[in-house]
């Protein structure tokens, strides 16, 4: 008998084989998992596009848009998520739901982390309720309930950029887009507010056959034909005429600008007759005699500047460089197999290796360290430019109070309006500086020069400053300090 | 004496199909995912990755595409460094794609820039020799030589 036949052998070679068995099993499915990946690998270079529903040029919801789209509109509703990067995102704050603000979160006050902000603003709404700004998910609710509704009745303006107004438009203007603009221009707030359903939407930038890049707003429709043609370009129409490329930041320059009502119809105008140059703009408002209101404490007449990010990025080197908005803010990403633009928009400084590093290929953190150089310097010269404004206006207050007159405090006034008007332009601007590094501290410096001339021009009344002093009317005249204070909705139209 | 049984018991029958069933599989995997496609230098086998699609593009367009392959700038020459090479990236190609785990940007690990850094010079020996060229790579100025998307 073999000692392989033998009792204790048969089960020494029964214990190997089922050893040999296990691991062979164990193989086979390990392989087997592996040639399913394979096969999901080369599915995904397929990308097939299945159409579910159809989409038409009435179609506001985001959510039908996004059964046919299913990857944007999931990256589009991540825009909820708030984040802090150091100068940017924002910060989920509770909040206790009112009747009049059923808001769960919030955002930080600004104007509580830096109060100079009230000063700058004494007299305007922004000195009631200004918050850091946060995704576009938001930007329908924010306007809502912001306090700046209560303290003035705001106009149906308001609505051309927080709400997916297109549809509304062409509903209120029975198929013109600029009469339902205009109409609802001179609605109120909470009348346009009943109209409008959503923030943003797919339908605001994307035309609903072929997805390719549209503007829909009339505002920069107006404001880039007034800008072409004073650049000898005649009836611009960016939606002919644009290339795609430029689409890509024109899309996002529907709304992210800074702008004005015009007249009792409370148009809305984007001031860029002139250029898109701070110093244009002024030019603009100074020819038309505009101001957004009278400031409380020194009686000049100040303008309010909202977010010109679309400026702003105009005046710098990636712009220069044929860099647009999506390109940073909604960079290319792989999802599956498929490319996508990243519809989350939020800032490149969370998304470091999609938005820059396809073109400036360095290590995260060198790229994080420029970032934040750039930003560190505007910010301490705009702390400066802050100071400098306050340190003008408390003197504007004091010689108001001493009783000089309107004749005697024009110069400084004018001083302020600018220096208040350029030092806003970057505040309001949300990159700290860095679309347009330069231009933003050459900004910054000539506002500070602008407050320092004009508390020269209070102490000496033969001081000339480096730029003409431009009459802007007051009426009616602000009541002196003591006299009971207008109400807020006496004063000039305000903006939100 | 009686012979051993003509048919084996049932642990060495399932043990031989499953061992079977191994290399059955295997090999159907590796033809599949074209693993022969790898002992070889043409560029097309790098792009059965999807992810490589935009690379093999640029480099087709580009100013090498006649005159090197992906195995050119991106393995040594030396025949033994070239496959040891190509089982240590294979690998780790391996990994990232099938866990999906590599950034969108792909960025070159130093040990796969010093061998492309080495073979620049190997074949443009003649050029950089006066340069001396220390401390800077080749592709910092010259970056769209190779594919450039």
């Amino acid at each position: 008998m073999s000692i392989g036949s033998s009792p204790s052998g048969q089960v020494r070679r029964g214990g190997y084989l089922v050893g040999i068995a296990v691991v062979a099993a164990l193989a086979v499915a390990g392989l087997a998992a592996f040639l399913v990946n394979i096969n999901e690998r080369k599915q995904e270079a397929r990308n097939p596009v299945v159409r579910v529903v159809e989409i038409t040029d009435e179609t506001t919801d985001p959510a039908v848009w996004g059964k046919n789209f299913p990857v944007e509109y999931d990256l589009y509703k991540k825009t909820v998520d708030q984040v802090r990067t150091k100068y940017g995102g924002s910060e989920a704050l509770p909040h206790e739901p009112t009747q009049a603000d059923p808001r769960r979160t919030v955002s930080q006050s600004k104007i509580e982390e830096d109060p100079r902000l009230k000063t700058m603003w004494a007299g305007y709404a922004f000195a009631k309720d200004f918050r850091e700004e946060r995704g576009h998910a938001y930007m329908l609710d924010d306007q809502t309930y912001t306090e700046r509704q209560v303290v003035v009745k705001q106009p149906g303006t308001c609505m051309h950029c927080h709400g997916s107004v297109y549809v509304p438009y062409k509903k209120l203007g029975n198929g013109d887009l600029t009469k339902g603009f205009e109409m609802m221009n001179q609605m109120s707030y909470s009348e346009a507010r009943k109209i409008v359903e959503h923030p943003v939407s797919c339908i605001d930038c994307h035309d609903p056959k072929t997805m390719a890049l549209r503007v829909t707003r009339p505002g920069f429709l107006e404001g880039i034909k007034a800008l072409k043609a004073s650049q000898g370009v005649q009836d611009y129409d960016p939606n002919v005429s644009a290339t795609r490329q430029e689409m890509r930041a024109f899309v996002c320059g529907q709304c992210h600008v800074e702008y004005y009502f015009k007249g009792p119809e409370k148009r809305l105008v984007y001031p860029w007759a002139k250029g898109l140059k701070v110093d244009d703009m002024l030019a603009y408002y100074d020819e038309v005699g505009f101001k957004d209101w009278v400031h409380k404490e020194t009686g000049a007449p100040v303008l309010k500047a909202q977010h010109p990010e679309f400026e702003m990025w105009s005046q710098g080197v990636h712009a220069r460089s044929g860099v647009s908005c999506a390109d940073c803010h909604m960079p290319y990403m792989r999802v599956g197999g498929q490319k996508v633009s990243d519809h989350q928009v939020r800032s490149p400084v969370l998304n470091l290796n999609r938005a820059c590093q396809q073109c400036h290929r360095w290590p995260e953190t060198e790229l994080k360290a420029r970032i934040e150089q750039i930003q560190d310097r505007f910010f301490s010269l705009r702390n400066q430019a802050m100071d400098a404004l306050v340190a003008l206006i408390v003197d504007l207050k004091a010689a108001r109070e001493a009783g000089k007159s309107d004749k005697e405090l024009e110069t400084a006034r004018y001083l302020q309006r600018r220096a208040q008007f350029m030092l806003d332009f970057v505040e309001a601007e949300n990159s700290t500086g860095f679309h347009a590094p330069q231009e933003a501290t050459r900004i910054l410096g000539e506002s500070i020069n602008f407050s320092r001339q004009g508390q020269l021009a209070l102490l000496n009344p033969s001081f000339k400053p480096t730029v003409p002093v431009v009459a802007i009317a007051t009426a009616p005249a602000a009541p002196p300090p003591g006299a009971s204070p207008a109400a807020p909705a006496a004063q000039a139209p305000a903006k939100n | 004496m009686s012979s051993p049984p003509l048919i084996a018991g049932f642990p060495a029958i399932a043990a031989a199909l499953l061992i079977g069933t191994a290399a059955g599989v295997g090999g159907y995997t590796f033809l599949y995912a074209k693993g022969d496609s790898y002992l070889t230098d043409d560029p097309r086998a790098c792009a059965n990755c999807h992810v490589m699609q935009t690379h093999y593009d640029g480099w087709s367009r580009g100013p090498h595409h006649a005159v090197a392959t992906c195995n050119d700038c991106h393995t040594p020459s030396n025949p033994a460094a070239k496959y040891f090479v190509k089982a240590l990236n294979g690998y780790s190609h391996s990994t990232a794609f099938t866990s999906g785990n590599y950034p969108d940007v792909i960025r070159i690990k130093d040990r796969s820039r010093r061998i492309v850094e080495g073979q620049c010079r190997h074949c443009h020996e003649d050029m950089v020799a006066a340069m001396g060229g220390e401390g800077v790579d080749c592709t910092s100025c010259h970056a769209s030589v190779g594919h450039l998307e």
